[in-house]
């Protein structure tokens, strides 16, 4: 059952390579970097239940980190995709000892990484070298070298990219014994200290994975769409998105975000083509959100595999 | 091995510990009794550090480790198991000993066998994929032996492991630590099933009202005036021996 | 120090409102043991409410304000007990997310039926500014300073002397204690959400004259009222007096001396420090 999930979900992703349109390959692209961005998010606060409100945070600094090495010191784009991880980890890192020392968990939790993001956004809001409010422009210049591409596809290979990689340090949690103290620290901590588990270590290395993560996502949206301002990286909304995407597809499951991206974008795109009207769609997710809450709190996941504990 | 002295701890107004002495040497069992409330569980944090105490040394193989986070403490090879179980609710059986095994053994296969067949040897064959959760009362206690035992501690604090456990199951449990120390650990246990300390003991230390009141071998403690009083009321011994 | 004075004063005036609404919030979390993420979201809905109220009927939101605190009580009561009590089965990050989830629903509501336009409302003192000393004070936020500790007044005097404010208290501290003595603890919960709700209903009221609302708002003021409820410690009722003003004090100083663009980042910052450094706050007792 596991296993023909997966070979559906495998043959989904290459469907869109066998279009030539621009537009199926753009909804695909969005729906990867959807579900790359969830299962970012999953792999701190999913498997390590970190429920955090501001992932949004390691986004835009993976994308300024990209936008301002390329357009004031002229390195490659490339370059964009370490410079972040590397970034997006070591502030993850630092953010989880700080946090996690004071003893914050849960709601505290949440609702300090939702402060860290606001207040990167003030930050670019108001120094040079982020631009300020008026964001970074970066240079439109499509060849291989540079990072952009003229096919959709072929932004839509790097979403997959980045969504391969996710989801391959998820499947390695779900294993392994890192992911192992990581649950063991989610379900009860005291007693994973009492067998040796470095509980703070465990959380904060999970939220700098997460993070080096999340960050490679602002740089493929950089990428993508050549513009970043401090609104865009650093929306509560894509803070809200990354979580319901792991929520409802199945928070600590390696499927979850994929199943919960097709979910989402399937609603937005729905609602969007049968109403005009903005927050329609966004409001829906908010409804989904809750009944996944009160009535299958293992996201859509429950449905699809077969429960580990049966 | 387990070196404690003036150990104390108080909570607000209740000295839950106050200023006790215990020593503990390489491969004994060492009993801790004393009546509900004594201070036994509040020790055990304070020595395993989960609690600060408030004064006191407790050394470890001569080390001073007062200040030293649990999980440290556990890597140093001391182990200890909760009153008041704490599964990793959400895991399997099997998952829940594996993070004990963990400790000792990184790779995930040989963690996952030395789990399973812990599992089975105390009784938890049928549950090892089922979530924790699920567990009765006397499993759950059986999962924090065997979660304990499969991080091979030099040093493993039992509390109460033994309590709601049936008579068969009891003594089954008394092979199994008794099997634990032949195998080269050191165990401290707290315990209210007599017989278990008895048949299990080297050495066993008497607590009441936070203080250590007696000390001794089972023998000596079960016919000593103030451990009767502590357990019966003041009075009691007397009131036994005119009876 | 031309500057510092009316800043300082600005602050204060501003902080009182913002008590006001982390009273509810201290409440809920108190009595709940919930965060409360909804809380700016109702707020903003309040704000469209009492916004509604003036621009289409007319009413002053000060006449307004118990009528609107009336109607976001009984929002609250509902919310409490068709939505997040039923959906979270009392586990802690359930309603966590299900709080976020109303707060996804109701700010986007918010932009469907009103779209993302700022609105304000004129009413005839919005300008008038009273002379105390050097000082020019504006009427609007005065009145609405001192509605806001007239109404933390009330609350307290109803929590402390009334039988109801007493089984709130006693369900606080210990909800089976209270259960066994015939208070009903669901009961009591979904009363003391909407009570922590009516104080935004009060509050959208005092804040509409001097301020804007659009369906982005709930997420400005969450932030302030977790940082004032943080600050003064949580589930405490003097702390999120005394936080609430601090923060206003606090926001003012931060806009005069980082600048427009750069001071709003003392909010968060305070928040983070706090959390970081003294998690109980001022005035909390150790969770
Ligand atoms: N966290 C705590 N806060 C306040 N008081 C505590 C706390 N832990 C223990 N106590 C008190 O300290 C005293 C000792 O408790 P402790 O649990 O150590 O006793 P015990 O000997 O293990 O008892 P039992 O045989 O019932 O397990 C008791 O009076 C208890 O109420
Ligand atoms: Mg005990």
């Amino acid at each position: 059952m596991t296993r023909g999930l997966w070979i559906a979900l495998a043959t989904l992703a290459l469907l869109p390579f066998a279009s030539h349109s621009q537009f199926v390959a753009n909804l695909a692209m969005l729906t990867a970097i959807s579900a790359a961005l969830g299962q970012a998010w999953n792999i701190a606060g999913g498997f390590g239940g970190l429920t955090s409100f501001g992932h949004v945070a390691f986004f835009g600094l993976g994308a300024y980190a990209d936008a301002i090495l390329q357009t004031r010191y002229g390195f490659t784009p490339w370059l964009g995709l370490p410079a972040a991880a590397l970034l997006g980890g070591g502030v993850g890192w630092l953010m989880g000892l700080a946090t996690f020392r004071a003893g914050l968990r849960g709601s505290y939790f949440a609702l300090v990484t939702l402060a860290f993001a606001e207040a990167f956004r003030i930050l670019a809001n108001s120094i040079g070298i982020t631009g300020g409010g008026s964001g970074i422009l970066v240079k439109l210049h499509t060849s291989a070298g540079n990072f952009q591409f003229a096919d959709r596809r072929a932004g839509y290979a790097a979403a997959l990219a980045l969504l391969a990689l996710a989801t391959f340090a998820a499947r390695r949690l779900a294993v392994g014994r890192f992911g192992a103290y990581l649950m063991a620290v989610r379900e009860n901590e005291d007693a994973a200290r009492a067998l040796g588990v470095r509980a703070v270590r465990v959380k904060s290395a999970a939220l700098a994975l997460s993070g080096a993560l999340t960050a490679l996502g602002g740089v493929l949206y950089v990428q993508s769409y050549l513009y970043i301002d401090p609104p865009t990286a650093f929306s509560v909304e894509r803070s809200v998105e990354m979580l319901l995407v792991a929520m409802i597809g199945g928070a600590g499951t390696v499927a979850g975000p994929l199943l919960g991206a097709l979910a989402v974008h399937a609603i937005a795109d729905t609602t969007r083509s049968l109403v005009a009207t903005p927050g329609v769609a966004p409001m829906l997710y908010g409804v989904v959100l809750l009944l996944i809450i009160g009535f299958l709190p293992g996201g859509i996941a429950r449905f699809v595999t077969r429960p580990a504990h049966a | 091995m387990l070196e404690v002295r003036g150990l104390s701890r108080r909570f607000g107004g209740v000295r839950a510990v106050r200023g006790i002495d215990l020593d503990v040497p390489a491969g004994a069992i060492v009993a801790l009794i004393g009546p509900n409330g004594a201070g036994k569980t509040t020790s055990f944090a304070a020595i395993a550090g989960f609690v600060r105490p408030d004064s006191g040394s407790v050394r470890l193989d001569g080390t001073d480790i007062i200040g030293w986070p649990p999980e440290r403490i556990a890597l140093a090879g001391m182990v200890r198991t909760f009153q008041i179980t704490q599964p990793f609710a959400g895991l399997t059986v099997a998952e829940n000993i594996r993070i004990g095994a963990f400790l000792r053994e990184s790779h995930r296969n040989a963690a996952t066998r030395l789990a399973r067949e812990l599992g089975t040897e105390l009784g938890l064959g049928a549950w090892l994929d089922r979530p924790a959760a699920a567990l009765t009362v006397a499993g759950r206690k059986r999962l924090e032996l065997a979660r304990a035992l499969a991080a091979r501690p030099r040093l493993l604090l039992l509390d109460e492991v033994m309590a709601g456990l049936t008579p068969t199951e009891v003594n089954e449990t008394v092979a199994l630590v008794r099997g634990v120390r032949g195998r080269g650990a050191t165990i401290l246990l707290t315990e209210h099933v007599m017989q278990a300390v008895t048949a299990l003991a080297d050495r066993v230390y008497v607590m009441a009202e936070g203080a250590m009141i007696a000390q001794g071998t089972p023998r000596e403690i079960a016919v000593d005036q103030r451990v009767v009083e502590a357990y019966l009321g003041k009075g009691a011994a007397a009131r036994i021996a005119d009876g | 120090m031309a500057l510092l004075m009316p800043a300082l004063v600005g602050g204060l005036l501003t902080g009182g409102v913002y008590a006001l609404v982390a009273l509810g919030l201290t409440l809920i979390y108190g009595v709940l043991h919930i965060v409360n993420f909804a809380h700016g979201s109702l707020l903003m809905m309040a704000m469209f409410g009492a916004w509604l109220l003036a621009a289409k009927f007319g009413l002053d939101p000060l006449v307004a304000l118990p009528l609107l605190a009336a109607i976001m009580f009984a929002v609250g009561w509902a919310l409490y007990r068709f939505v997040i009590g039923r959906v979270a089965h009392g586990d802690d990050r359930a309603i966590l997310l299900a709080t976020l989830g109303v707060a996804v629903v109701l700010d986007n509501l918010a932009l469907v039926l009103f779209t993302g336009d700022t609105r304000t409302i004129e009413t005839p003192y919005a300008l008038q500014m009273i002379q105390a000393g050097p000082l020019l004070i504006p009427l609007a936020k005065l009145i609405a300073f001192a509605c806001a500790l007239l109404l933390a007044g009330a609350l307290w005097a109803f929590l402390a002397l009334t039988d109801t404010g007493r089984a709130i208290r006693a369900v606080a501290r210990e909800p089976e204690g209270a259960a066994l003595v015939g208070i009903r603890p669901d009961r009591i919960f979904a009363l003391a959400y909407g009570i922590g709700i009516a104080c935004l209903g009060a509050a959208a009221c005092l804040l509409l004259p001097s301020f804007y609302v659009s369906p982005q708002v709930g997420g400005v003021f969450v932030l302030v009222a977790f940082t004032v409820v943080v600050l003064g410690g949580m589930g405490s009722f003097p702390g999120a007096v005394v936080g609430g003003l601090l923060v206003g004090i606090t926001e003012n100083l931060g806009g005069l001396y980082l600048g427009e663009d750069l001071g709003p980042i003392c909010v968060p910052l305070l928040f983070i420090a706090v959390l970081l450094v003294r998690p109980t706050g001022l005035f909390g007792s150790v969770r």
